[in-house]
């Protein structure tokens, strides 16, 4: 590989006076070159490359007991985290008045979903409410996070507990037992 | 073309950040979230697809004054020759009890372990509950220490919600869930 033979004269010249022969200044470099590939490829293997980037998650305080405004219906978009990557929604109505259920898949789908909802509420009194069921995966939840994040949703809460009401609804609805 | 190899040599050397030897892979969601991990101060709470839970602190030190501590608390007691190892270890999922005997281990055996996972319940203070008592003592050995939830993305919900909830009883209401990184879709600008 790095030998290129450029060895010194040497030989017969026109004089026909015999000079002595000049040793190569070359080294053949080909072992150096090997073992630097071979360090090369170790550590581009055993370095980590993309470092992981991290969200945060705020909850609300368990201890404290804070008296809040209760939210209207009509502005809350409860999502449901299923199995099999779907999610579910209600809008607008609480779950024991009926509501349709939604189902969305995860992305663009449900990105639309929200914005879409979101438009229908005037000002900032959007709320989304997330309850994951028992069915769904922590990406589930990430992904759902990440939405918030993109739609720029201000006003979101992760909620774990389902009230009878829901768990009834999805059960009718999105044949779903959560 | 040498010294551009050993260029890239040279960089690759000095960038250098070695993976760490997990006690279980975990493939973790990507978010757009760009707020980098910190590297130090940190404790992580992994969550394998398995649902089983691993803990871990990033220094040797902690690591040691947690044990200390841990082990005071449950009236164990230790040799130096276990602390050090338990101080290699970046992460582990033993309950407490079976921590002395998996440390006295030789190296090629500790490999072929299938850890358990640290003890959870759903309340988050019940006596069973393991995991408060590693983030309670490792919070006592360096009070800096941020958390990170690391989890898996096959990780079911209500594993999650039990690590939710050990540390939500100790009023750990702000933390960090580790995450890859992806690109937000175009036009998308951050506040």
């Amino acid at each position: 590989m790095a030998e290129i033979n450029t060895g010194g004269g040497g030989g017969k010249h026109d004089g026909g006076k015999v000079r002595s022969k000049k040793a190569s200044t070359r080294i053949d470099m080909t072992p150096m070159v090997d073992l630097g590939f071979l360090l090369i490829t170790f550590f581009i293997l055993a370095t980590t490359l993309s470092k992981p980037s991290s969200m945060t998650l705020n909850v609300p305080d368990k201890t404290k007991q804070e008296e809040t405004e209760p939210i209207k219906a009509s502005n809350v978009m409860t999502i449901f985290l299923g199995d099999d990557n779907k999610a579910y929604y209600i809008f607008g109505k609480a779950a024991n008045e009926d509501p349709e259920v939604k189902t969305v898949g995860y992305g663009y789908e449900f990105r639309q979903a929200i914005q879409e909802n979101a438009r229908k509420v005037p000002g900032d009194k959007f709320v989304v409410v997330i309850k994951p069921t028992k069915a769904s995966n922590y990406k589930n939840m990430v992904d759902v996070l990440d939405e918030m994040a993109i739609t720029k949703t201000k006003r979101y809460a992760l909620v774990d507990q389902l009230t009878p009401e829901e768990i009834k609804l999805l059960k009718e609805k999105a044949k779903i037992d959560a | 073309m040498t010294d551009v190899a050993f260029l890239l040599l040279t960089f690759f050397i000095l960038t250098a950040q070695f993976k760490s030897q997990d006690a279980a892979s975990i493939e973790t969601p990507s978010s757009i979230s760009g707020i980098k991990v910190p590297d130090k101060d940190i404790m992580t709470i992994a969550l394998g697809k398995d649902g089983k839970v691993y803990f871990g602190v990033d220094s040797p030190q902690d690591r040691i004054a947690m044990l200390d501590n841990i082990a005071a608390t449950k009236g164990l007691t230790f040799t130096d020759n276990e602390k050090k190892e338990f101080s290699l270890m970046s992460n582990f999922g033993l309950p407490i009890n079976q921590l002395k005997s998996y440390l006295e281990l030789p190296e090629a055996q500790k490999a072929q372990i299938k850890q358990p996972g640290i003890p959870t319940d759903s309340t988050g203070a019940g006596a069973t509950n393991e995991l408060k008592d590693w983030v309670f003592n490792s919070r006592k050995a360096n009070n800096g220490l941020r958390i990170a939830l690391k989890g898996d993305n096959l990780a079911k919900f209500p594993e999650f919600k039990n690590v939710l909830a050990t540390l939500q009883a100790q009023n750990i209401n702000k933390f960090n869930l580790i995450t890859g990184t992806e690109a937000p879709p175009a036009g998308w600008k951050a506040d």
